[in-house]
């Protein structure tokens, strides 16, 4: 049992941790904006799936890690528009909008690795680079923290930057304030004037670039090559953090930390004499825990549960 | 930032306008209105008439499909809310348009928050909302979240809106359908005072003598159409009814003194802990069959639990409730309703009715099992058709068609969707929670006497009601509940003032356990 508690507070877990955190933080963050915006983005998934493709193609033909993440993260934006405009323009439902979309990234993604790489596996066959780290001078050499923070992907960086942005945003911003009445009254909100639409739609957007940015890590930054469906349910945890985050900034920025330090816990446990199969299902198995907490932590605050009506 | 206005002619008007919905309602018939500026205008007229939807185009949400529309003594075009808002229009709605979540200082902003390059200063909307508050005498707190104000301060909180856009036009459609007596009396202080700044104010409301208390001219509209306008001193609660319904009708209830039967509701001990809202301590009272026992109180003393317990919707802590003698406890919201119980709501919007299913399938949800809607399980559509079209005709309920979703029916339309479910069952006890909100004279009339008609058939009723003259016109007997317990209780209701009632919902006055008790069955000896 010591030797757990000795890689949980070795500086590499931490830094470990920070690192898987990352994708989850932006994601959720995302999830987050659009929820707050009264569309559930359940293409969360999707939109990160898309991006890390994109972002990994375009580097490797294009020679720039720049114009690879930038592309990346254009696609999810556009991505976050086609859901907005599915539910908005068609009244489709935004679960299921959000699920085909989900079906449509994942195709799509391994369609178009394997037609130009003839690759059915991912892109490992290409060069792509990944983003900058970010060094810090002096930070370098303190011990702990300077193991932990310094060297970190630039990604890491704006995914830690993205919950004070975030919570700025709402509570700071006319966006913000817009965003929120809209999301919980549109009726409200369309009755004071506020274009209700096009607040969505720069909604959903944002979200979508923010789980772009989560996808670009992944295929960037956290590896340097795209692989088949290589977000492996991070989309959905993410989702799971928005409401286990009590649909706040700073909440959701807390239940993502704790989700990326579950996984980080997952994988270093695996080099241990633990059955890795039992290791794999942590961050999953957390998940499930958590939201079952929330429920019941929201039931026992009193909110009045009526007795189902049964007419 | 108002667009300009002309020199003189009226504030609002409409020209010729006619208003035909998707569906093909039409709903405003070629209306001739002026609103000269610095006048508070009444519209009343029947559920349905079209009032409502008339407002709805001076404030841009809906459009004439022909005929126009003259703010400030122009014809303009309101592509929506925010060109009406523009030209100094103002709106409240029959339900209010409020952020739950928001403070009432950031629901008055929203929209024209103040502050620099994209950022909301929320101290500076604290002041402005508490600077108009004075102003106006319209008193909020600024800081208070929405969902944990009265109603109405959520009623203010609107009005505030409105000034904070700098209105010169001001609709309240029926703001008083959800406020205490001393809460209309402030806001018609208010409202007086905006008249006197100079504010033109359009009033719609059901309640003829607040119309007579606050308005200076009346405007009656009648299936769409408006049938004429005259002066409020001319004109008598009497007056105005005929005109509203195209005949002559008389406004009081014929009740002949109950015959009470045997016990139906019997409650005792009733205690409930609410986790948010009143709780209630310790209840006792019996309704037998034949009587109307009325629940006075001023609003949020427990009433609405009363009800929603009596129905199955939410479990008492302790206490026992029996309905014929059959215990209800560990029983579901069906079993209830099996147990002979029918339940007319108060929130008529979020728990009576499944706003976008149709009127004939609202009207069967409590039934649609049975022969003859439906047999082994399989419903009858023609019989489904048949019922509805039965109840709407009983019901007088204003809609072209019994397909039509509940959600496209006037405010007090919808209500009487509910009433007519509820009482066509023919429950043993019915429980009656501000039944007449929003229904117009006549609507109200009708149901007075179906209430009536239904205790005359043997059912129990329990009658609960912000409207004393409603209690006290009904009643057979009178229970009156203050924070959350049973201060008075009066077995005869002849003679029995408002002004004397009033004094017990406020606590000045209290009876004794004794007289509470008096002849109940098993009551536990229990301190209050
Ligand atoms: N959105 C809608 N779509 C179709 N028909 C509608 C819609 N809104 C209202 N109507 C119909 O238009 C008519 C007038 O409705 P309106 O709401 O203006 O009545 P009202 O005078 O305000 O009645 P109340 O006193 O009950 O509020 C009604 O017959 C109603 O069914
Ligand atoms: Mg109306």
């Amino acid at each position: 049992m010591s030797s757990v508690l000795d890689v949980v507070l070795s500086s590499a877990f931490l830094a470990a941790a920070l690192r898987i955190a990352t994708p989850y933080l932006l994601a959720a963050l995302g999830g987050l904006v659009a929820e707050r915006a009264g569309i559930s983005n359940i293409a969360l998934e999707g939109q990160m799936l898309s991006a890390a493709c994109t972002g990994a193609l375009v580097a490797g033909y294009s020679g720039s890690v720049t114009v690879g993440a930038l592309c990346g993260v254009a696609v999810a934006t556009l991505l976050g528009v086609l859901l907005a405009a599915l539910r908005l323009e068609l009244g489709a439902d935004a679960i299921i909008a959000g699920i085909g979309l989900n079906l449509l990234a994942s195709g799509g993604t391994a369609y178009a690795v394997y037609s130009l790489l003839d690759d059915k596996g991912g892109t490992s066959g290409l060069k792509s680079g990944s983003l900058p780290t970010v060094t810090l001078p002096g930070v370098e050499n303190v011990p702990v923290l300077g193991d932990v923070v310094s060297g970190q992907n630039m990604v890491t960086w704006l995914a830690f930057l993205a919950a004070p942005f975030v919570a700025w945003l709402f509570y700071r911003t006319r966006f913000g304030f817009h965003l929120r009445a809209v999301g919980e009254m549109p009726d409200a909100a369309a009755s004071v004037g506020i274009a209700v639409r096009r607040v969505q739609y720069t909604g959903l957007a944002l979200s979508g670039a923010l789980a772009g940015l989560a996808g670009v890590f992944l295929s960037m930054g956290y590896v340097s090559f795209f692989v088949r469906d290589m977000t492996a349910g991070r989309g959905f945890i993410a989702l799971a953090a928005v409401f286990l985050g009590g649909m706040r900034p700073w909440g959701v920025f807390l239940a993502a930390l704790g989700f990326g330090a579950a996984e980080a816990l997952a994988v270093q446990l695996g080099s241990l004499d633990v059955p890795p199969q039992l290791v794999s299902t942590i961050p999953y198995a957390m998940t499930l825990v958590a939201l079952a907490l929330y429920a019941w932590r929201r039931k026992r605050r009193g909110r009045v549960v009526p007795t189902a009506a049964s007419l | 930032m108002n667009e300009p206005w002309g020199e003189d002619g009226p504030a609002v008007a409409a020209r010729q306008v006619t208003k035909t919905y998707a569906n093909g309602v039409r709903a405003v018939r070629a209306v001739d209105l002026e609103v000269p500026p610095g006048e508070i205008r009444a519209v009343v007229g029947e559920n349905g008439a079209g009032k409502s939807t008339l407002m709805k185009m001076f404030y841009g949400l809906e459009q004439p499909s022909t005929g126009e529309i003259l703010v400030g003594g122009r014809p303009r075009v309101l592509r929506g809310p925010a060109s009406a808002i523009a030209l100094g229009v103002g709106m409240v709605h029959q339900n209010l348009m409020l952020v739950p979540s928001f403070t009432i200082a950031q629901n008055v902003v929203l929209g024209v928050e103040p502050g620099r390059r994209g950022l909301v200063d929320p101290k500076a909307a604290v002041e402005t909302t508490a600077r108009l508050a004075e102003e106006s005498g319209l008193t909020v707190d600024p800081k208070a979240r929405v969902d944990e104000v009265s109603v109405g301060m959520r009623q203010r909180t609107e009005i505030l809106k409105a000034l904070h856009r700098q209105a010169r036009v001001l609709i309240l459609d029926e703001p008083t359908a959800v406020l205490t007596p001393q809460e209309s009396e402030d806001l018609f202080a208010a409202v007086r005072r905006l008249r006197d700044g100079g504010m033109t104010v359009l009033f719609i409301s059901h309640k003829l003598r607040e119309v007579r208390e606050i308005s200076d001219q009346v405007s009656v509209m009648r299936a769409g159409a408006l049938v004429g306008t005259i002066a409020t001193a001319d004109a008598t609660e009497r007056s105005l009814a005929s005109m509203m319904v195209g005949r002559d009708m008389s406004l009081d209830v014929d009740r002949t003194p109950a015959r009470p039967t045997d016990t139906t509701l019997r409650v005792r001990g009733l205690r409930y802990e609410a986790p948010t809202g009143q709780s209630l301590h310790g209840l006792d009272f019996d309704v037998a069959a034949g009587e109307i026992v009325g629940v006075a109180g001023i609003e949020g003393n427990g009433q609405s639990e009363l009800a929603e317990i009596l129905a199955g919707l939410r479990r008492p802590t302790t206490g026992t409730v029996h309905i014929d003698g059959t215990d209800t406890a560990g029983l579901d919201v069906a079993g209830h309703r099996r147990a002979g119980i029918g339940y007319v709501p108060e929130d008529r919007l979020h728990n009576g009715a499944a706003l976008d299913a149709s009127i004939a399938d609202n009207l069967v949800v409590d039934r649609h099992e049975r022969p003859p809607l439906a047999r082994h399980g399989v419903l009858h559509p023609g019989a489904v058709r048949a019922h509805a079209e039965q109840l709407i005709d009983q019901y007088a309920i204003r809609t072209p068609d019994p397909s039509v979703p509940v959600r496209a029916l006037s405010g007090g339309n919808m209500q009487k969707v509910i009433v007519a479910r509820e009482l066509s069952a023919q429950p043993s006890l019915l429980i009656a929670s501000q039944v007449t909100r929003g229904v117009d004279i006549g609507a109200m009339r009708f149901m007075y006497e179906r209430l009536v008609d239904a205790r005359d058939t043997g059912a129990a009723v329990l009658l609960i009601s912000a409207d004393l003259t409603e209690l006290l016109a009904l009643s057979d007997r009178l229970l009156v509940l203050k924070d959350g317990r049973l201060v008075a209780r009066f077995d005869d209701t002849t003679g029995l003032t408002e002004k004397r009632v009033g004094l017990y919902m406020l606590g000045v006055e209290e009876h004794d356990r004794g007289r509470l008790t008096t002849g109940l069955e098993n009551v536990g000896e229990e301190a209050p």
